[in-house]
C-alpha cells in the first residue's frame, strides 16, 4: 500500500532567483515583478503564447513548472490522468483581484476576472502538460509542508496518481515565491526522499 | 481496492453526523427541505445599485440578515458562524477535540472589503481567506488549524472530500466542513462580463438555458469514522479531474468528468445500476449543461434520475457543493428527489433522464457533480 516516493526534480523563484535541482538557474534582481517574470520566461526561451494573457500567480507558477519539468520528467511515463497538482499559497488571487477591482470601476475585465480565483493557476499547468489528474488549492497563511506531504501520500498511496506537482506558489504586489516539487514513485539520480523536512529545507533555501 | 483501506482489509466508514444549510430559504435543512417541497425558489429579481447598474436575477440575503454579533467579524464570517453552530448543536462533537479538523470553501470571502476599505496592509490581512477560518476556529474552539479550500464551483464538493480522505488516513477523527460565498458587486460584474448570467430565472439543461443565476449561502456538513455513528449515511467515495482544456469553458468531451464519476463509483465500490439519482452542477449556462450531460451518459448513467437545484438557490459558488450534497441526502432520506427548478424540455445532445417533477423513489446511493473554472471537476458518493 504504502509506496515509495521521492522528490525527483524541485524549483524555486524568489528575490529574483531561480534554482533548479538546488542549483542557481536564472538570477535578475532588478526588476519589478511583471518584468522579472518576463526575463524568465525569455531566458529560459519558452514559446507559449497563452503566457502572455496570465496574471502574475498563473504566469509565477507556470514558469516554475515548465523549468521543474524540463529535464527531469518523462509524460511517456504516465496517463493523463495519472499526474495531478497540490498548490498552496498565502494570498490566493489577491493580486489579480484588485487589478480586476479597478477595471470594474470603467469596463469590467473578463480577462483579469477569469484570474480571480486561485485554482486557475493549476489550470493553466493542466493545460500546458495535459495533466488530467486530482489537484487541489489550499489558501494558509504559510507553507504547511506537512500538510501537503499527507494531502500528496494519500494520492499516491492509494494509487489515485503516480506523480504529483506539489508545492507553493504566491505573489502580491512585488513579493513572489514558487517553490515546486515534483514527486514520483521511481527514484532518479538526484532524488530526495519525499517527505516534510525535505520540502521544508529547500523552501527555506530562496 | 478503493482508498481507506487499512492493513487488515477492515474499510474504514466516514458517516455523515450533522448538517445545515443556511439560505434565504431557511435558516436549517429542515426548513429548506420544506420549502422546496413547497416548490419555493429564493431566486427573484433585483434592483441594487451598488452590486450592479442593471438589474438582474438572483438569491440573496436580506441585507440585515448575518450582521455579525461581534464587530470582530465581517458578514461573511458570521454567516459560516451561524451556519456551524447549527450544525454543532445538534450532534455531540467536540470542536476542541485534537481528532476534529475544520475544513472551510469558499472562493471568494471577504472580497467585498475591496469595495468598502482602501487597500492597505491591514486590508490584505482582513481579506485573508486563512484569517476568516482561523477566526471561526477560534470562535469554537476548534484546537488544529483549519484546512482552507479555494478551488473555484468544486470548492465544496472538494471539502467533502478532502474531510472523507482526512478522516480515512487516520489523521482525524471528526471533521466539521462549511462553506460560503457571498455575492458582492466584484463577482456579479465579473460574471456579467463573462455574459455567463441569465436576464431571468436560469433554466438548468433546458433547450432555451442561457445563463446562470447567482446565489448566497452557507452549508455545513459533519463526518465522523466514530462507530457508534453506524447506520448513518456515509461518504462513500470521491474523486477530482481536470479538463486540460481552458480555463473558463468545460471540457467539449465531458471525458474528464466523466472520468472523476468513474473514479468514484470505482472507490466506493459501486457499479452504476447502485447510483439512484445525481445533483448536477447543473448551473444553466450552455456549456456547462451540454458537458455535463455527455459526461453522465459516457459514466453509464443516463437513465438515472438527475436534477440541478440552482433554479433554487442559484449558483453558491464555495457553498454549492455542501447545501446540493446536504439537500441530496435529505432527499436520499426521505425517498424524495426534488424536481429542476426552471426546466421544462430537454436541450442537449445527449438525451440524460431530467428530473422535472417530484419523483418518490427507494434510493441508496446518489452521485453529486461539480465542475468549475481552471478545468477542474468533482464528484462524491453519498449513501446507505
Amino acid at each position: 500500500m504504502l509506496s515509495e516516493k521521492y522528490i525527483t526534480a524541485s524549483c524555486t523563484i524568489g528575490k529574483g532567483i531561480v534554482n533548479k535541482n538546488g542549483i542557481k538557474a536564472f538570477e535578475n534582481s532588478n526588476a519589478d515583478t511583471p518584468g522579472f517574470l518576463l526575463s524568465l520566461y525569455q531566458h529560459f526561451k519558452l514559446n507559449y503564447p497563452k503566457f502572455y494573457k496570465m496574471d502574475n500567480l498563473s504566469k509565477l507558477c507556470w514558469l516554475a513548472s515548465e523549468i521543474l519539468l524540463k529535464d527531469d520528467f518523462k509524460p511517456h511515463l504516465y496517463q493523463p490522468e495519472q499526474v495531478g497538482i497540490v498548490l498552496a499559497n498565502a494570498n490566493s488571487s489577491l493580486d489579480d483581484d484588485i487589478k480586476y477591482y479597478a477595471s470594474v470601476k470603467d469596463v469590467p475585465s473578463p480577462s483579469l476576472f477569469v484570474y480571480t480565483l486561485p485554482n486557475i493557476m493549476i489550470g493553466e499547468i493542466c493545460i500546458r502538460n495535459n495533466f488530467k489528474g486530482e489537484h487541489a488549492l489550499f489558501v494558509q497563511e504559510e507553507f504547511n509542508a506537512g500538510f501537503i506531504e499527507t494531502q500528496v501520500n494519500y494520492l499516491l498511496d492509494n494509487d489515485l496518481l503516480e506523480a504529483c506537482i506539489c508545492g507553493w506558489g504566491d505573489v502580491l504586489e512585488q513579493d513572489y515565491k514558487a517553490v515546486l516539487f515534483l514527486v514520483e514513485k521511481e527514484k532518479g539520480e538526484q532524488s530526495l526522499p519525499f517527505s516534510k523536512d525535505n520540502m521544508n529545507s529547500i523552501f527555506i533555501s530562496n | 481496492m478503493g482508498d481507506g483501506m487499512n492493513g487488515d482489509n477492515k474499510i474504514t466508514h466516514v458517516f455523515i453526523v450533522a448538517d445545515n444549510v443556511l439560505s434565504p430559504l431557511g435558516k436549517t435543512t429542515a426548513e429548506n427541505f420544506s420549502r422546496l417541497k413547497e416548490n419555493q425558489s429564493a431566486v427573484k429579481a433585483h434592483h441594487n445599485p451598488e452590486i450592479s447598474q442593471q438589474p438582474f436575477f438572483a438569491s440573496l440575503f436580506d441585507n440585515d440578515d448575518f450582521l455579525p454579533t461581534n464587530p470582530k467579524y465581517t458578514r461573511f464570517e458570521q454567516l459560516l458562524i451561524a451556519s456551524i453552530e447549527d450544525a454543532l448543536q445538534n450532534c455531540n462533537i467536540n470542536a476542541a477535540d485534537k481528532k476534529t479538523i475544520l475544513i472551510i470553501s469558499s472562493t471568494k470571502g471577504n472580497i467585498s472589503l475591496l469595495e468598502t476599505e482602501t487597500y492597505s496592509a491591514e486590508l490584505k490581512n482582513r481579506i485573508s481567506l486563512p484569517h476568516s477560518a482561523q477566526l471561526v476556529a477560534d470562535h469554537f474552539g476548534f484546537v488544529n488549524k483549519p484546512v482552507v479550500i479555494s478551488n473555484a464551483c468544486i470548492s465544496g464538493v472538494l471539502a467533502i472530500i478532502t474531510g472523507m480522505r482526512l478522516l480515512k488516513s487516520g489523521q482525524y477523527e471528526n471533521a466539521v466542513i462549511a462553506g460560503a460565498d457571498l455575492i458582492s458587486k466584484f463577482i456579479l460584474s465579473g460574471f456579467q462580463s463573462f455574459q455567463a448570467l441569465s436576464p431571468q430565472l436560469c433554466k438548468p439543461f433546458d433547450q432555451s438555458r442561457d445563463g446562470l443565476n447567482l446565489g448566497e449561502g452557507a452549508g455545513t456538513i459533519v463526518l465522523s469514522t466514530n462507530e457508534k455513528y453506524k447506520g448513518n449515511l456515509k461518504v462513500k467515495g470521491g474523486s477530482v479531474s481536470n479538463d486540460a482544456n481552458h480555463i473558463s469553458g468545460p471540457s467539449r468531451t465531458g471525458n474528464e468528468l466523466a472520468y472523476a464519476i468513474k473514479k468514484t463509483m470505482g472507490s466506493a465500490g459501486l457499479s452504476t445500476s447502485d447510483i439512484d439519482f445525481i445533483s448536477a452542477h447543473g448551473t444553466a449556462t450552455v456549456f456547462n449543461d451540454e458537458m455535463e450531460a455527455n459526461a453522465i451518459a459516457i459514466a453509464g448513467l443516463k437513465s438515472a434520475p438527475i436534477n440541478s437545484l440552482k433554479g433554487y438557490y442559484g449558483h453558491t459558488l464555495g457553498a454549492a457543493g455542501l447545501i446540493e450534497s446536504i439537500i441530496s441526502l435529505k432527499s436520499l432520506q426521505e425517498g424524495l428527489v426534488l424536481p429542476t427548478a426552471g426546466f421544462e424540455q430537454t436541450g442537449h445532445g445527449t438525451a440524460v433522464n431530467v428530473v422535472a417533477k417530484q419523483l418518490r423513489i427507494r434510493a441508496n446511493n446518489f452521485v453529486k457533480t461539480a465542475s468549475g473554472f481552471g478545468g477542474c471537476n468533482a464528484a462524491v458518493i453519498i449513501g446507505r
